[in-house]
């Protein structure tokens, strides 16, 4: 149980909230303590009860500074009272979405994007297809089992709420042919449900990613620039999809999540629930601190994720998990030229050529680079990763798709 | 603590990859090969191997130095340049052949473009051209050096000997040729000692990746697929000539190949089709090291045409 939570007012894409209490206030746990008045937003909610002792900018993950409630827990953990919607209620498309809206739901899987809002596609463009992602997004990252494993009835539960609003067909559930355990659980769970069914891929990064998996599931590609809508399909992650259905059953607001804690920079690695808003440093100590030197202390997986400042940056709703990275683990990285060895271009899960692009925007060509897809990039770092020549490809990308949104913005195109 | 904590952009992990860990397992792979040098030339292998090697780290050494770059030769592309350069030599050239070699290698082949990654042409192809034809005397005489073993068919390269040699009246006579050829072969340059020893190091550099198969396996295919057309030899073909040297560590150098699957196969096509038009259609019996270097000028070109298809090209109506 941390002493203090820092709750940033902006944990999802889209508008932050307001601050909804004052300094010197006691809060309940599950008590509202920030929302806005915008649609693509989601309300945050105090994860212990407590005094607010500070409404601050503070130091977030991505290394920007963000207003944030500050409260200090009594350890007596007063729950706010809450209540789900009845069976009947919950038929209700737009109750539910309203629920789902308030329990403060945004993806879980990283990008923490609006919930209510996802589920909510343009009327034109019907959803047939759910995919539930229980593939892990990342390597040393794990939380998705442990969720499957211990929470697989709201899994299926959760499913079938969102196939129900979305009046969607068929239900998918995709796990890896590693987590057998997990794919055993709910297949047992699902044999009398006729439009749901588990789809078994193998584990191979970065198939946690929306477009990946609705190309291994569904067989489709979404077309450039489009979002999964598109090709009828739409991708939950499991952990959302549990949190749907707590909001929906018990009226259960986003407070927690699970993460993994892992790493050859802490004793002893480990699935944790935690509290949204609980700093880094008190989760390590839970895991009995750190082992020799830490380098990087990263929020997310390794692959995508954002290397710390500071160890007391609060845990956020979108947080999969915090890697933890001994010095001598932390490559160096000493960047030459393309050798032209091809390892990018045959990792690239959307067959885009990383080498040429890097090359473009090196020398200032960033329409080439745009000619050559760069905004297509999900940035999944794979051809960072490989790169023998330890280019800054990712670094190289992001500047690039930021000057060509910069362009796109100032009417050029 | 904390402000020693490494922030820097993702990803955080990498595969451990290195230019200096590609070049290590080159010079790996060509190991077995000097060594069956050194033991069957001796002083004459040491010093024209030692010689180009050297003369190509200097270059590349006071040129990085002269351009105020980092001087990266520790990385081992220059050495290994040097190193592919003594291969393609014959074991009897005069000294001063690998020195001027490394030194036409490094300036001309790969730093006058800009350096490691840059380069248009193999380094070392561009070398031995510019060798050949400046002195052709003395990089042409010492390829018709007698074999030991095989004093009736005098030339280095046996390709020669096929044109001399009337097919099937002489298939056992040549079954003579071929077992040198396999194990150890003292005519033709350093590098075609032995192809035993060329098909390993090639295995080595497609299993650990440094090189793709697709390059040496079009290469050689295609070399097979049209001895078999033109009615020669295959065996011997593929045997002789250079052809695996080129095909495992030439052609398949990466900055001087095309950078798609596919166009790394039409590059392979490409280099054995020109080898083949050279032997067949022309009195010269190499064509290798010729193939290769026309084939790298193409390389951008197939590059472009042999783009993979993007991921989510096809637009929604
Ligand atoms: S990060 Fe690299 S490998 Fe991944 S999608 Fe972008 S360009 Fe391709
Ligand atoms: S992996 Fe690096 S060196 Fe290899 S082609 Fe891509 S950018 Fe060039």
């Amino acid at each position: 149980m941390p002493a203090e939570v820092i709750i940033p007012l902006q944990q999802h894409i889209g508008a932050p909230c307001n601050p909804l209490v004052k300094v010197e206030e006691r809060v309940l746990v599950g008590q509202k303590i920030g929302d806005s008045d915008s649609y693509v937003s989601a309300p945050v909610h105090s994860s212990v009860s407590g005094r607010v002792v500070a409404i601050e900018p503070r130091l977030i993950h991505t290394g920007d500074k963000v207003l944030s409630i500050v409260i200090a827990s009594d350890e007596k953990q007063e729950v706010a009272p809450s209540h789900g919607l009845s069976d009947e209620e919950a038929m209700d498309s737009d109750k539910v979405r309203a629920v789902i809206r308030t329990a403060g739901l945004v993806g879980l899987g990283g990008a923490a994007f609006p919930t209510h809002v996802k589920l909510t596609p343009p009327k034109d463009k019907p959803i047939s297809d759910v995919i539930i992602n229980g593939c892990e997004c990342e390597p040393y990252i794990a939380g998705d089992h442990r969720n499957m494993l211990e929470n697989p009835e709201a899994i299926v539960d959760g499913l079938k709420i969102i196939l129900r609003i979305l009046g969607a067909k068929k239900g998918y559930i995709a796990i890896e042919t590693n987590k057998i355990d997990a794919i055993r659980h709910i297949n047992d769970l699902i044999s009398s449900e006729e439009n749901i069914k588990v789809v078994p891929l193998t584990a191979k990064y970065p198939q946690g990613a929306e477009k990946q998996l609705i190309q291994a599931v569904l067989c489709k590609e979404v077309p450039s620039g489009c979002i999964p809508c598109e090709v009828e399909a739409l991708v939950q992650n499991v952990g959302t999809t549990i949190a749907i259905s707590e909001a929906i059953r018990k009226g259960k607001p986003l407070i927690e999540r699970v993460l993994s804690i892992a790493g050859d920079g802490v004793r002893e690695p480990k699935n944790l629930r935690v509290k949204i808003g609980t700093p880094a440093s008190h989760l390590i100590e839970e895991c009995g601190g750190l082992k020799g030197n830490p380098g990087k202390i990263i929020f997310g997986g390794p692959m995508t994720g954002f290397a710390l400042f500071d160890l007391n940056t609060p845990i956020v709703k979108g947080t999969s998990g915090i890697v933890i990275l001994p010095k001598e683990m932390v490559p160096v990285s000493d960047p030459r030229a393309c050798i032209r060895c091809g390892k990018c271009v045959q990792v690239c899960p959307i067959y885009i050529m990383p080498n040429f692009i890097g090359q473009y925007i090196e020398v200032g060509m960033i329409d080439n680079a745009e000619e050559a897809s760069v905004m297509d990039c999900i940035e999944c770092g794979l051809c960072g990763y490989v790169c023998p020549a330890q280019r800054p490809l990712i670094q190289l990308i992001r500047h690039a798709k930021a000057k060509i949104t910069d362009n796109r913005r100032k009417g050029g195109k | 603590m904390d402000s020693q904590l490494i922030v820097s952009a993702p990803p955080h992990i990498k595969s451990g990859e290195t230019i200096g860990k590609l070049m290590g397992w080159t010079f790996l792979a060509l190991l077995p090969v000097v060594l069956l040098d050194i033991y069957l030339f001796g002083g004459c292998a040491i010093r024209i191997i030692s010689l180009s090697m050297i003369a190509a780290i200097a270059t590349e050494t006071l040129i990085l130095r002269y351009r105020h770059m980092p001087i990266t030769v520790i990385d081992g592309s220059a050495a290994l340049t040097g190193l592919i350069l003594a291969l393609t030599l014959p074991p009897n050239v005069p000294y001063w052949i690998p020195l001027v070699g490394g030194f036409l290698a490094v300036f001309f082949g790969k730093q006058l473009f800009g350096g490691l990654g840059y380069n248009i042409f193999n380094p070392a192809l561009v070398g031995r051209a510019m060798l050949f034809v400046s002195w052709p005397e003395i990089m042409s005489s010492s390829w018709f050096a007698p074999l030991r073993e095989l004093d009736a068919i005098t030339t280095a390269t046996p390709l020669a000997a096929l044109s001399q040699v009337r097919a099937g009246t002489l298939v056992a006579d040549l079954s003579v040729v071929y077992k040198p050829l396999l194990f150890l072969n003292r005519g033709g340059c350093l590098g075609e000692v032995s192809a035993l020893m060329l098909i390993l190091g090639g295995l080595v550099l497609i299993v650990r990746k440094v090189t793709d198969w697709r390059i040496s396996v079009s290469f050689i295919g295609t070399v097979i697929f049209l001895s078999f057309l033109a009615r020669t030899n295959i065996l011997l073909n593929i045997l002789g000539g250079g052809l695996l040297l080129g095909a495992f560590f030439l052609a398949s150098d990466p900055v001087t190949s095309p950078i798609t699957r596919s166009g790394r196969v039409v590059f392979g096509i490409g280099c054995g089709s020109v080898v083949m038009l050279i032997r067949l259609y022309s009195g010269y019996p190499e064509g290798v090291m010729f193939a290769i270097l026309f084939m790298n000028a193409f390389v951008s070109l197939i590059d472009k045409y042999t783009k993979p298809r993007k991921y989510g090209l096809v637009k929604a109506e």
